[in-house]
């Protein structure tokens, strides 16, 4: 289900005297660890080099690498705005061993042959691998169900007709009912499209305000309420993308308590900056769902905190600069997040208390894994090594300039930010060195 | 000398401060919107003498950029230019490069090259000023940008309630009809609550949009609320903005007759005021646009001398840099 680059070069180092945090494996000590050909081979206090390059972890985090299961790689079509190497290049910087890459690219991946080729493709170049979801919907048109059995054994690592909703509830009670032979998980971006229609931000106060046409937190929530319900009808598992709005986030918990195997996302963005944000009229704070209101806002965190929402997710959506140099009300809806992810989270959550550092390490790493059936990530002997080097002490500027991705929407342009991230290992191959 | 040194000062417009732009009231003070408006006033004095025209901005020259139709506001921006002796080019959409898909940075960077002091722009889009004034040295003043702000309207308004009913202070105005898709109404509340009048919005529940109140005023679905203002001001039904099938209201035969403006629902004395183009007998009866208590030729009038204010108050002071954005917190 995920595929990267491939061959020899596995890693053997030891990172000395870090504190160790596997939120998995339960894990919260000062010691050394060994990676011997890409897998975890020791932990311990003086642990012999055994000829390794040492690297001086005093006074670092280590920690198992970050999963983001919601990025736009756009390939195919979109390769002006981000590939698979630059786009997986960012992704090591961000810290991350794994990404999944929605379909809504140009074709879209609702067929094995589209599938493939990006499979071979992330062979060659993904500097840290790569699971592809495929359309949910032919051509994302929300009409006739794709070919689910034959793309989950093609590889596909799940399936989502993300940037649409599904909208007749009669198909998407098949597609419920129909995914679950692949054992993969169906992603669904939950927006009822006539009360969100012409929508540029949330609606309230400041949409009122600026003139904006509003997209309510009911648009969001409606269709959360009802995939809840299918999914429980079905008593199939589901995953729910983006969450934005308090009323979805109370949705989700009673359907939880109710036993739907029900998991979500949430983004940085989202748990950050409020609507009050997009008086700036900065279209790199246009993104779809819309920032809420402080209220919604709380509800995430605390949700994020307490585990009903159980992943962060970027939703890294690259935007040509030329896209974005246009009036708000003009601009297409996303923003990048993949190497600001941490920092964003560290700086707004961790560093005022609002939520502890392991949650959120479970939250980036283990949590997205296990909603898509991967692997957790883990510092363990004999797990292959995926490790993320942070230094939660430095502070840096984002800079247009420094992004690996090929996109620089950024809706942290400028910012100073605490928490950086200084070397990836993914997959047991050294993706990031900074 | 003493005594005709102040009768001079009396004529003189006060000075303003440095500022760059005028995009949305938002960014005024109630200081600075006294000031303009006594500039105005100031204005439309040398307007009753025999030449009209001042030397004022001699050498001076505005751009005017239109991307949607528009009689009044062009025609007095560019009237007020000519009036200060600015230099002045008007430039449509239609009929220019963004017929040929050019993007609004590019024709930015195209007209600012030839260093023009303001621009003065309508654009259908909220955040196009804001755009241009990354990309250009000039002034920026919006004449219009989508649902969001006309802040020369409003200052017109104030100026024409001024100028009648004597103060603003304490008015009571009553606003109705699509508020929803009207940049009049969201300047227009911002400017009368920052002078201290009371606006109360009435129209039907689809047309009023949610929060709004979080601006200062009062929201009423009855249209019997307008008998307690001072001034009625009625938006006009934009037809042009309605989405089809959107059903804000069921048809304009019920909006006319449940929130129309009729002589029937107003007391002798409430002035009224519209931002034009009026349709009659949709939002407004015949009756009450022709009656003596309809200023809405004052309010032209008076978009004559309060532009000739703006653009005055942009150009008289030094240079001065462009005011950095704000640095967005992170929550």
């Amino acid at each position: 289900m995920l595929y990267g680059k491939t061959g020899p070069s596995l890693v053997d180092l030891v990172v000395r005297g870090a504190r160790v945090i596997d939120p998995v494996e339960k894990l919260d000590a000062v010691c050394d660890v060994l990676v011997d050909g890409g897998v975890v081979s020791q932990l311990g206090t003086n642990v012999d080099a055994n000829g390794h390059r040492v690297v001086d972890g005093a006074g670092l985090v280590l920690a198992p690498a970050f999963v983001d299961p919601h990025v736009h790689l756009r390939v195919p079509g979109g390769e002006d705005e981000e590939t698979i190497a630059s786009g997986t290049a960012a992704a090591a910087a961000g810290g991350y061993c794994a990404i999944l890459a929605m379909p809504n690219t140009e074709p879209v991946v609702d067929s094995a042959a589209v599938l493939g080729s990006l499979i071979e493709d992330a062979k060659a170049q993904a500097e840290v691998p790569v699971g592809f979801l495929a359309a949910i919907t032919r051509g994302q048109d929300g009409a006739e169900l794709t070919e689910m059995a034959e793309l989950a054994e093609q590889g596909a690592a799940g399936f989502t007709d993300d940037g649409r909703p599904v909208v007749p509830p009669a198909l998407m009670r098949r597609a419920l009912q129909y995914h679950g032979i692949t054992g993969r998980r169906l992603a669904l971006h939950c927006e009822e499209p006539t009360l969100s229609r012409g929508a540029q931000m949330h609606e309230g106060a400041v949409s009122a305000e600026l003139g904006f046409t509003g997209y309510p937190s009911v648009a969001e929530s409606v269709m959360v309420e009802r995939d809840l319900s299918l999914a429980a009808y079905e008593q199939a598992p589901l995953h729910l993308l983006h969450l934005s709005a308090r009323e979805s986030v109370e949705a989700l918990r009673a359907a939880q308590a109710n036993g739907v195997a029900a998991t979500a996302e949430v983004t940085p963005h989202h748990l950050c900056l409020t609507e009050e944000a997009v008086r700036t009229l900065d279209p790199n704070l246009k993104m779809n769902p819309p920032l809420r209101s402080e209220d919604d806002r709380s509800a995430l965190v605390g949700a994020l905190r307490d585990g009903t929402i159980g992943s962060v997710a970027t939703d890294h959506a690259p935007h040509a600069r030329h896209e974005k140099e246009v009036p708000f009300e003009a601009a297409p809806f996303g923003v990048t997040g993949l190497e600001t992810a941490f920092a964003a989270l560290y700086t707004s959550l961790v560093e005022p208390g609002l939520v502890p550092l392991e949650t959120l390490l479970e939250r980036m790493s283990g949590g997205p894994a296990r909603a898509y059936g991967l692997e957790p990530p883990r510092i363990a002997v004999g797990a292959p090594a995926n490790l993320v080097l942070l230094d939660t002490q430095a502070t840096w500027r984002v800079e247009e300039d420094r992004f690996r991705s090929r996109s620089a929407n950024s809706w942290l342009l400028g910012q100073t930010l605490r928490g950086q991230v200084r070397m990836t290992v993914a997959a047991g191959r050294m993706a990031f060195d900074g | 000398m003493g005594e005709i040194h102040v009768m001079r000062e009396q004529f003189l417009p006060p000075k303003p401060p440095p500022r760059r732009h005028l995009i949305s009231i938002a960014d005024l003070s109630r200081e600075d919107v006294e000031r303009l408006l006594a500039t105005a006033r100031s204005f439309s004095r040398s307007l009753e003498r025999e030449v009209k025209k001042l030397p004022t901005l001699r050498g001076h020259t505005i751009v005017n950029v239109f991307y949607e139709s528009s009689t009044r506001t062009s025609s007095s921006f560019e009237l007020a230019a000519k009036r200060l002796s600015a230099d002045t080019m008007s430039i449509k959409a239609s009929g220019s490069s963004v017929d040929k898909g050019e993007s609004l940075k590019d024709t930015a960077l195209t007209l600012g090259a030839y260093d023009p002091d303001v621009i003065v722009i309508r654009h259908p889009q909220i955040g196009a000023p804001q755009l241009v004034a990354r990309y250009t040295e000039a002034h920026v003043v919006n004449a219009g940008d989508g649902k969001h702000q006309h802040p020369t309207q409003a200052l017109l308004d104030l100026y024409t309630i001024q100028e009648e009913l004597g103060r603003i202070e304490g008015i009571h105005v009553a606003i109705v009809g699509d508020v929803l898709h009207s940049r009049v109404a969201r300047s227009d509340v911002q400017a009368l609550t920052l002078m201290g009048a009371r606006v109360t919005l009435v129209g039907p529940p689809p047309l009023i949009p949610r929060g709004i109140k979080a601006m200062g005023c009062e929201v009423s679905h009855e249209i019997d609320a307008i008998a307690a203002a001072d001034v009625v001001y009625v938006l006009r039904m934009q037809r042009e903005r309605m989405q089809e099938g959107a059903n804000y209201v069921p048809s304009l035969r019920e909006y006319s007759a449940r929130w129309g403006v009729t002589p029937e629902r107003l007391r002798p004395g409430q002035k009224v005021m519209h931002p034009g183009p009026m349709n009659r007998g949709v939002e407004i009866d015949p009756r009450v646009a022709d009656a003596a208590d309809a200023l809405i030729e004052t309010q032209v009038r008076a978009g004559l001398v309060t532009r000739m204010a703006v653009l005055y108050d942009l150009l008289t002071t030094g240079p001065v840099g462009v005011r950095a954005p704000d640095p967005l917190e992170v929550a």
